[in-house]
């Protein structure tokens, strides 16, 4: 790393296939990035561009069969995490590198009060007692801004909204100090007042606690208010890396100039059309041979069709899988 | 109307859908969720209403109520110079073709048993008589029109993707030349880059066939792309209606000012210096709504009077509504 700092999360040459009556599906292919300390990585893509699947794939969180991890490691914390005992991948997760899923709705057991969900990680990684693990989880609840913490660790799930819901989430993903924490697509379900809330209180509790983030979305507005660095995904790969000015500022890749084209502002000139990506995602069947949004690009050339760009590196940070070079104008040398 | 040369197709006066709470063991009525609760508004020919507002405010039911899709609890509905507000159903199932709608959700919304071909048939079946062979080319043309190879005709819907479907259910919609056609979240489940291809067959085919959309959405900045005006709903009532580019340059209601500064602006200079209005707590329920201005729990401007009195829904300037104390004249703390 140029930045001095070394790593926490360090992910090389990741590559998960799934098994289907249809064949191979090749939802995540030889993608690599890392995380420093304290820093806020944000992931974007479309459904199906293999952003959830990458994570749950670095946690072990997907079964096998159907899921298949061809190749790859994840440096965490001096170990392999592809390579470990189950036993030891459960001491991470909840732990070391805390999980924060999209649906508030679904992610909570509805037979448990909050308290005992919230004490549970405590209990298992932490080795609290009862009292010490009840008095953290006040503690948690306090941190995510819940009000009356203390009477609200024994109220069920269904008792709170949507919004509180998800900072009950927020709370048992911090609860043993995570080095990381994986937060995929965390305020979709939620209303844009509430999702303005759950911002505020992320950037925050980053500050205040120093753990890194990852932080997966398909929104880029979420993005551009919230990240450090930005990966772009498109068809299980990494089409785009780069500090968030320079996405936004000087999109690299097509997919990356094209998506910020589609979406609509609120602020600013109104356009008469919106720019559209003509044509469907890839279906990923078979190992890629060629670049995954060939069909869909402007730019687009013979090379393309034959050979699968791997991610070219164009200084400060930023890289981009492509073969045409935007800031020249024409194919990069081979 | 400010707008005398337009004459509006649909007219919603005093629109209010409350659904019963029934509890206990005799299951009586304990109360009612008051979904929509006194909307109004006019629609005018050929422009697109756009309705936001969070989830739970009642923007869906509303959209459902217009096309009488509930009895509704009181109010009254004029589309197209006809009361059908009271209308018993199988009186309105003549008027079903004049007004349509558009689902959120896709796959959902289409029968997975029946072929393409049969789902986009079904209206012109029940309301139009004709040959067969007339029908199917029909069929054809609404495929056409909404960019689907007629070739699929014959598939189930399960073969196509999101954006595909949507595109189903528009044709649907379109099959017995609709004047006026609500648009539930049509966009909400689809990916960003297909969004923009359903929000521009919308725009397209409205220029063709000369529709009128009530456009329901809780995508601010989608809705100020394709809305000619918009009405933000909050807790059952509208707050604030306006033309698109008043609303969103210099929105009145403090509401409204919230809902915009929570957007997230996809343009990170921009987005770090925004100063954003977040607003406390989450939405009251619409069983039991405060007393005074619904939003008297979560307003940044709230005054005393907004906890008493229930602000009156009125045009404050030219074409602009709003439902807000801080915009009467009569009250003088408004300064």
């Amino acid at each position: 790393m140029p930045d001095g700092a070394l790593p926490v999360l360090d992910v090389r040459d990741l590559k998960t296939v799934f098994q289907t009556r249809g064949g191979e599906v090749h939802a995540v292919n030889d993608v690599s990035f890392s995380l420093k300390p304290g820093e806020l990585l944000g992931v974007v893509g479309e459904s199906g561009s293999g952003k959830s699947v990458t994570m749950m794939s670095l946690l072990g969180l997907l079964p096998s069969p159907p899921a298949d991890i061809r190749s790859g490691t994840v440096q965490f914390d001096g170990k392999d995490l592809l390579n470990v005992t189950p036993e030891q991948l459960r001491s991470v997760r909840g732990g070391k590198i805390g999980f924060v899923f999209q649906d508030p709705m679904t992610s909570l057991n509805p037979v448990y009060q909050v308290g005992f969900q919230i004490m549970e990680p405590l209990r298992k990684h932490m080795g609290m007692n009862k009292r010490q693990a009840a008095a953290r989880a006040q503690e948690l609840l306090e941190l995510v801004g819940i009000p009356d913490a203390k009477q609200r660790l024994d109220d069920y799930p269904h008792q709170f909204s949507g919004g509180m819901r998800q900072r009950v989430m927020i709370a048992i993903a911090l609860a043993c100090d995570p080095q990381v924490l994986i937060a995929d697509e965390p305020t979709t379900a939620l209303d844009v007042t509430i999702q303005a809330q759950i911002l505020e209180l992320m950037k925050d509790l980053r500050d205040k606690l120093g753990m890194a983030v990852i932080w997966i979305t398909h929104d880029l507005g979420v993005i551009a208010g919230i990240a450090d660095r930005v990966m772009v995904m498109y068809g299980g790969q990494v089409v785009e890396h780069a500090p968030v000015q320079a996405l936004f500022g000087d999109p690299q890749h097509p997919y990356t100039r094209a998506l910020l084209k589609t979406i609509p502002s609120i602020q600013g000139e109104r356009a008469a059309r919106l720019t559209i990506i003509e044509g469907q995602p890839p279906i990923m069947a078979g190992a890629p041979t060629s670049c995954p949004f060939r069909d869909r690009c402007d730019v687009a050339f013979d090379r393309c069709a034959v050979e699968n760009p791997p991610r070219y590196d164009l200084g400060d940070g930023h890289d981009a899988a492509c073969f045409y070079n935007a800031r020249t104008g024409g194919p990069r040398d081979a | 109307m400010l707008d005398s040369g337009k004459k509006p197709l649909v007219s919603v006066k005093d629109l209010k859908m409350h659904f019963p709470i029934h509890a206990g063991l005799l299951r009586r009525r304990v109360g009612e969720v008051k979904a929509v609760d006194g909307v109004s508004f006019d629609v005018f020919d050929g422009e697109t209403l756009g309705l936001v507002g969070e989830s739970g405010c009642g923007k869906s039911t509303c959209g459902r109520a217009v096309l009488r899709l509930y009895d509704i609890t009181s109010g009254s509905i004029e589309i197209d110079n006809r009361e059908i507000g009271t209308t018993p159903q199988t009186d309105l199932r003549e008027m079903r073709p004049t007004m349509q709608m558009v689902f959120q959700d896709p796959q959902a919304s289409l029968n997975p048993r029946m072929t393409v071909e049969d789902i986009i048939k079904e209206p012109l079946d029940e309301h139009t008589t004709g040959t067969d062979a007339e029908k199917r080319e029909k069929v054809g043309e609404l495929m056409d029109a909404v960019g689907l190879n007629r070739k699929f005709a014959k598939r189930y819907p399960h073969a196509f993707s999101g954006g595909q479907r949507q595109r189903i259910g528009i044709a649907r919609a379109l099959a017995l030349n609709p004047k006026f056609i609500v648009c539930d979240e049509p966009i909400a489940a689809l990916d960003v880059s297909i969004q923009a291809q359903v929000v521009n067959l919308l725009e397209d085919l409205q220029e063709q066939f000369g529709l009128t959309y009530l456009f329901i959405s809780h995508d601010l900045s989608m809705v100020r792309h394709i809305a000619t005006r918009v009405a933000v709903m909050y807790l059952g009532k509208i707050v604030e209606l306006a033309p698109r580019e008043g609303l969103y340059a210099a929105p009145l209601h403090p509401y409204t000012k919230a809902l915009l500064s929570a957007v997230p602006e996809p343009d990170p200079s921009l987005a770090r210096t925004t100063e954003r209005i977040i607003l406390k707590g989450d939405v009251p329920s619409p069983s039991n709504p405060p007393e005074g201005c619904n939003f008297c729990t979560r307003c940044p401007a709230v005054m005393d009077i907004c906890k008493r009195v229930e602000p009156e829904y009125r045009e404050v300037q030219p074409g602009r509504f709003t439902a807000c104390h801080l915009y009467n004249g009569t009250n003088d703390t408004a300064g």
